[in-house]
């Protein structure tokens, strides 16, 4: 660690593991409840435990965002972090409000109040004191790190990272709007949720694995950069009228229904042209970095988005397809792989590559980690395949035959029951993660077969 | 990557201009093209009625159009071969006239578009019209775009900028003779 205000990125990083493991478990949560539907039924209907999957989710990634900002703006801008009270304060106020959230959620505590209630909205569902903690956290965040930037070097990677940090956090404040209009707020909800994952995160993205391979293989920034700006280039250019593939049901006009499919068929190009980026440095690099699961995190990543969120976005993107396949399970294996692909991946390959630094330890084999990457791949990659199947079966047999809504879902429980064990894997896969980067101290493998691993 | 400063140029430094210029030219290509294929796809399931939209199209003032936008890429091409000599006010000169008549090709887009708005036809008229708006309307707002970016290089003095500016322009006119025979001419 070059410098002192780098360690902010533990805390950062130490919550979003612990939000990413009760992430992952209520998953699972709902993975038997998909097999045994009156499973918590009445405790926790499953609409809450789906908003409390998919909102932890997103915190847990946004905290790793910020936490791999702090890690990586010291070392670009050659200078310590602004402030470190700040990014503390800023820490505080994020945890405080997923605790809120989570008790709102569970609780449904203060119905109907403005302040203090739900909005009935389950996605961009915050109770407005806790929106107002967002903004204000996410005001500081921005205060924080481009006083950093502006005072130190500016790089390539540091503007796009700049760029999608502040692109996402203007774009929330779409949150506050809620019409009264259902076809409006579906509208709006994209223009954050959509603008973020396929415009502003991908992004933070390009500039983290930028960063990586910048580190892990010793390419050129020139040549880093170059594909850098060209990555953000296909993706904002196919990313923003690309919503457009979220308006074909909802009540807008049928214009978007081609906008939508064009734009959004082009979104697989920033996607690939990533997975080639870091395929053509590891080739090309020159270094041999001690850090191999960073590395196996980062090419993993890179993959597994071209093929979740690039593959199987493309396969549902056209409008003729998705009018028979909207909302079935092809949209959750879809779901879930790009999100894994795409943000997981890239928050655990950037924590896998910090972890060593900020704890202190020298960078070493990493064994246990890059079990891990395998075990939760493989299990987010089974898990895909059987929902896709799933998904197909039930498009033909409700959205062709159509056949009613739950009897379709019974003739599905062998998928379901396979998407349970996949999910089983994920979560041993995350809990292994955990373990590996924080409690082994030493972990070397020699070369030589007749040595046991210490 | 070693860029060792004996490797050869390689392919991308070879292009006219500004890289970024091209990624943007090719993604537009791919998708103004996209939409015309899709456009000739849908015509295929109902022959009739795009021929019927299309009869209420002016095809005059869309010639015309061609040869304004056409005469327009000849001047920018004009202002790179100035700015490449150095000729400043000569390029000025040039580019100022590719805006001119790129603003003059907005003026009759839009008595095209007000005629079709009299006659009470919009973008959700049928699936001909709404491909007409989609593919006219997204191509005026790239005139609209290089008629400002024209300007921008004109007041640069880098001739790398003019080739970058009339790279632009010259997707915008290719668009345009692409659109031309597809839309209002094939029948």
């Amino acid at each position: 660690m070059k410098y002192e205000t780098q360690n902010i990125a533990l805390a950062y990083f130490v919550v979003a593991l612990a939000l990413f493991a009760v992430q992952v478990s209520i998953g699972l949560l709902m993975g038997y409840v998909y097999v045994a539907p009156n499973f918590l039924s009445e405790l926790v209907p499953f609409n809450i435990l789906r908003m409390l999957h998919s909102n932890s989710l997103i915190v847990w990634l946004l905290l790793g965002f910020f936490g791999a900002a702090y890690y990586l703006l010291p070392e670009e801008s050659e200078r310590e972090i602004h402030s470190r009270t700040l990014a503390w304060l800023q820490l505080g106020i994020l945890v405080l409000g997923t605790l809120g959230v989570v008790v709102t959620y569970l609780f449904d505590i203060a119905q109907g109040n403005f302040i203090f209630g739900k909005e009935g909205r389950e996605f961009l569902e915050q109770p407005k004191w806790v929106k107002v903690g967002i903004v204000v956290a996410a005001l500081i965040f921005l205060y924080n790190v481009s006083m950093t930037v502006l005072a130190g070097r500016k790089t390539a990677i540091t503007n796009i990272l700049l760029l999608g940090l502040w692109g996402l956090a203007l774009l929330f404040l779409f949150a506050f709007y809620n019409p009264a209009n259902l076809a409006l707020d579906k509208m709006y909800w994209w223009y954050v949720v959509h603008l973020w994952v396929e415009g502003t995160w991908e992004l933070v993205m390009a500039s983290i694995l930028a960063f990586l391979m910048l580190k892990l293989t010793g390419v050129d920034r020139e040549v880093v950069e170059k594909w850098l700006y060209v990555i953000v280039a296909a993706a904002l250019f196919s990313g923003i009228l690309g919503t457009g593939h979220h308006y074909y049901w909802i009540g807008t006009p049928g214009y978007w229904q081609w906008i939508g499919s064009i734009f959004s068929s082009l979104e697989v190009i920033p996607f690939f042209a990533m997975m080639a980026f870091a395929f053509v440095m590891v080739w090309k690099g020159r270094r041999d970095h001690p850090n191999k699961a960073a590395l196996l995190w980062a090419l993993g990543c890179a993959t597994l988005a071209f093929f979740g969120a690039g593959v199987w976005g493309f396969l549902h993107t056209l409008h003729g397809v998705n009018y028979y396949t909207h909302g079935t399970q092809i949209t959750a294996a879809h779901g879930h792989l790009a999100f894994y692909g795409a943000y997981v991946c890239l928050n655990l390959a950037i924590i896998t590559y910090a972890m060593p630094h900020l704890l202190g330890r020298e960078p070493y084999n990493q064994v246990l980690n890059m079990a891990s990457f395998w075990l939760m791949s493989a299990g987010v990659v089974f898990m895909t395949f059987v929902l896709t199947f799933g998904g197909t079966v039930q498009t033909h047999l409700q959205r062709v035959m159509g056949e009613e809504f739950m009897f379709v879902q019974e003739q599905l429980a062998l998928f379901y029951w396979m998407r349970f064990g996949a999910g089983i894997a994920v979560v041993l896969g995350a809990l292994l993660f955990i373990y590996a980067v924080f409690v082994p101290r030493r972990e070397v493998i020699s070369p030589e077969p007749s040595v046991a691993a210490e | 990557m070693s860029q060792r400063p004996d490797d050869p140029p390689g392919l991308l430094d070879e292009l006219p201009g500004e890289v970024m210029m091209w990624v943007l030219i090719i993604s537009e290509l791919l998708v103004f093209g996209a939409g015309l294929v899709a456009f000739m796809a849908m015509r295929l399931t109902d022959p009739a009625g795009f021929a019927e939209a299309q009869a209420h199209l002016h095809r005059a003032g869309a010639a015309l159009n061609t040869v304004v936008l056409v005469t327009s890429g000849l001047l920018a091409a004009w202002a790179v071969h100035a700015a490449e000599a150095g000729r400043e006010a000569r390029k000025r000169a040039l580019l100022a006239g590719a805006m001119a008549l790129g603003v003059v090709f907005l003026v009759i887009k839009g008595m095209e578009y007000a005629d079709k708005a009299s006659q009470g036809i919009g973008i959700e008229t049928n699936t001909f019209f709404t491909f007409y708006y989609l593919l006219t309307g997204f191509h005026a707002a790239h005139v609209v775009a290089g008629v400002v970016l024209l300007g921008l290089v004109a007041v640069l003095r880098d001739p790398r900028a003019t080739e970058t500016g009339a790279a632009f322009w010259h997707m915008v006119d290719l668009v345009w003779v692409l659109l031309f025979p597809v839309i209002y001419l094939i029948r």
